[in-house]
């Protein structure tokens, strides 16, 4: 159980099972459908850790980027006949180079005040998409083809719980890959104090940059496969409400926890299909938990784990 | 060369003048100490120093070449760090990785071979993890090596920030209040770390109000009140100097001056 909840070896040779494994329970594609979204909320959630939990920097408006990138994929390949793969590649490209140019002056903002520069960056995306009707089909939303790469047709839900699920083991791989080496250490030192990180030579500013651009990406990527998965997108995964989903996902599962933040998208993707009560107060729901996390877990779920098994061990 | 060089440095904050027209001259080797009553700039002068602020006016040198408007992280890159008068630790990391960010140029990793966790970035790690063994070792902190900086005392912490500024490898090493709060034998051993420094060829300009450890320890003293240059000479030369007693006066300088 400990080297399961130790980072790297244990825990990615353990959620490599648990992926490989689980169609083997999985009784029908309903239950496929949820696994798939939590593996999708779940990349976004990981990338989103690295900028809040690490890096210390709040974001209140990442579902802007998921929906900028499911948005880029419909529209690239649904209106301009592009290849699947280049589309994806092309929007997160495109939203990353977005990301980069907001990130100096957003980041600039610390505390309450990045809230509300993030927050309103996502309001706007969410606007822009809503407004642009001759593009994006407005608030009515628009359909996606299914993802084909050279001939080939991802078709099924269990054509794309492998998509998925791939994707998810080797964000997290490279996430924790990142969180260790000199950067991951960067990012971490800038959320403990940003002017001792200075003092000693990392460069803030810079990394911040980083850190927000690829959270971006990652949401971005996010986005694109549920637009193909699902085959109708509507401007409503750019709202606020979502964004504020994948943050409750990354809090309730442990800052600068990947796991963690894997953990949280879990339960809060298949809480609500399993629970029509809860289905239909999603967002009380969502605020009960995030201030039950606040008062009573501060530190999430997974690392509150840890450290009791860590006291129990001792 | 002198290793640093200060000239007409001045910073005001809204209408009170922190530090106003001061110029100094540190030369290498030297434990340079800056010293005056509460309130009187020193922080400001090392916020100033390091890039943390912008001066109103003033130019400064750094080993001759002038490094006006770069900042920290740039400075660091050039031989210049500081610790801070009030702990500035990464509380989120264990006491090893803290210095492990400083013995880290970071500006130097490859974003995709940290993704990959390729040999090199391995190598890198390595590398910094056995100077960051060797460092905490340095300054007395070998019992914490596995330890959360969170759970250190504060006097461990305060070595703690010496070690991951002496991590950068710096050439001029700004440390601010290193002993306050520390008890007696804390601040002797503080003493001998700052010396054992000096004589690895690190210039040090140390700000502190333990008045019997700036007399021992300093080569040149600077006096500072209400950001005013007040006198600079030796420490005996300081201690003489009847200015220098009255801006102390019924503080515990003005009564070591007497013993002096
Ligand atoms: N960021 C700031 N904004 C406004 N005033 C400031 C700021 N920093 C310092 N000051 C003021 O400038 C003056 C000098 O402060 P500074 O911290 O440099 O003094 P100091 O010599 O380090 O004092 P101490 O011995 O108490 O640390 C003080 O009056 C202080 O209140
Ligand atoms: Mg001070």
């Amino acid at each position: 159980m400990r080297a399961l909840l130790a980072p790297r070896t244990g825990g990615l040779l353990a959620l490599a099972i648990v992926i490989a494994l689980l169609p083997a329970v999985l009784p029908n594609n309903f239950y496929f459908n949820v696994a798939i979204l939590v593996g999708l909320n779940a990349i976004v959630c990981v990338g989103l850790n690295l900028l809040i939990g690490y890096a210390g920097q709040i974001s209140l408006g990442h579902a802007g980027f998921f929906g900028l990138g499911a948005y880029a994929s419909a529209l690239l390949t649904g209106s301009y006949g592009w290849p699947s793969l280049a589309a994806l590649v092309v929007g997160a490209a495109a939203v990353g180079a977005l990301a980069f140019l907001l990130a100096r002056p957003i980041l600039k903002l610390k505390g309450h005040y990045l809230a509300m520069g993030t927050l309103g960056m996502g309001v706007i995306i969410s606007i822009v998409l809503n407004q642009e009707a001759g593009l994006t089909g407005g608030p009515d939303g628009m359909p996606v083809p299914a993802f084909e790469v050279w001939g080939w047709t991802a078709y099924g839900e269990r054509t794309w719980y492998w998509i998925v699920g791939g994707t998810l083991l080797v964000t997290t791989w490279l996430a924790l890959n990142l969180i260790e080496s000199p950067i991951g250490r960067a990012l971490r030192a800038i959320h403990g104090s940003e002017i001792a990180a200075e003092v000693i030579g990392v460069k803030t500013e810079r990394f911040k940059t980083l850190v927000f651009v690829i959270s971006a990406v990652l949401a971005s990527v996010g986005g694109s496969m549920f637009a193909h998965y699902s085959g109708f997108i509507t401007p409503s995964e750019a709202e606020f409400f979502h964004s504020i989903a994948f943050v409750t996902m990354v809090v309730l599962g442990g800052m600068a926890s990947i796991f963690g933040s894997i953990l949280g998208a879990a339960i809060l993707t298949v809480l609500p299909q399993f629970l029509a009560v809860l289905h239909d107060y999603e967002t009380l729901v969502l605020g009960a938990v995030m201030m039950s996390v606040m008062i009573f877990l501060p530190k999430g779920l997974l690392p509150s784990l840890a450290e009791l098994l860590r006291r129990r061990s001792l | 060369m002198s290793a640093l060089t200060v000239a007409g440095l001045s910073k005001n904050f809204g209408g009170l003048s922190a530090v106003s027209e001061l110029s100094f001259t540190v030369e290498e080797g030297q434990i340079f100490s800056i010293i005056g009553p509460n309130g009187a700039g020193k922080t400001t002068v090392f916020n100033l120093i390091t890039g943390v602020y912008r001066p109103d006016s003033g130019r400064v040198w750094l080993h001759g070449e002038e490094i006006g408007g770069k900042p920290p992280s740039a400075l660091a890159g050039q031989g210049l760090t500081r610790t801070f008068q009030n702990l500035q630790i990464f509380f989120n990391m264990s006491a090893l990785e803290n210095v492990m960010v400083g013995a880290d140029r970071t500006a130097e990793t490859g974003f995709a071979s940290a993704l990959l966790r390729l040999p090199a970035v391995r190598r890198r790690d390595a590398g910094a993890g056995k100077q960051a063994v060797a460092l905490m070792e340095r300054v007395g902190l070998a019992a914490y090596l596995g330890a959360d900086a969170a759970s250190l005392p504060y006097g461990a912490l305060k070595r703690l920030e010496i070690a991951r500024a002496l991590a950068t490898r710096p050439k001029l090493l700004l440390l601010d209040e290193p002993a306050a709060g520390l008890n007696h034998a804390e601040t002797r051993e503080i003493d001998n770390l700052i010396r054992s420094i000096a004589e690895d060829g690190v210039t040090v300009i140390l700000v502190e109000h333990d008045m019997r450890l700036v007399m021992g320890i300093s080569d040149r003293i600077l006096v500072l009140d209400r950001g005013v240059w007040l006198a600079e000479g030796s420490a005996e030369e300081v201690g003489r100097n009847p200015d220098v007693v009255r801006a102390y006066l019924g503080t515990e300088f003005a009564g070591s001056a007497d013993a002096a």
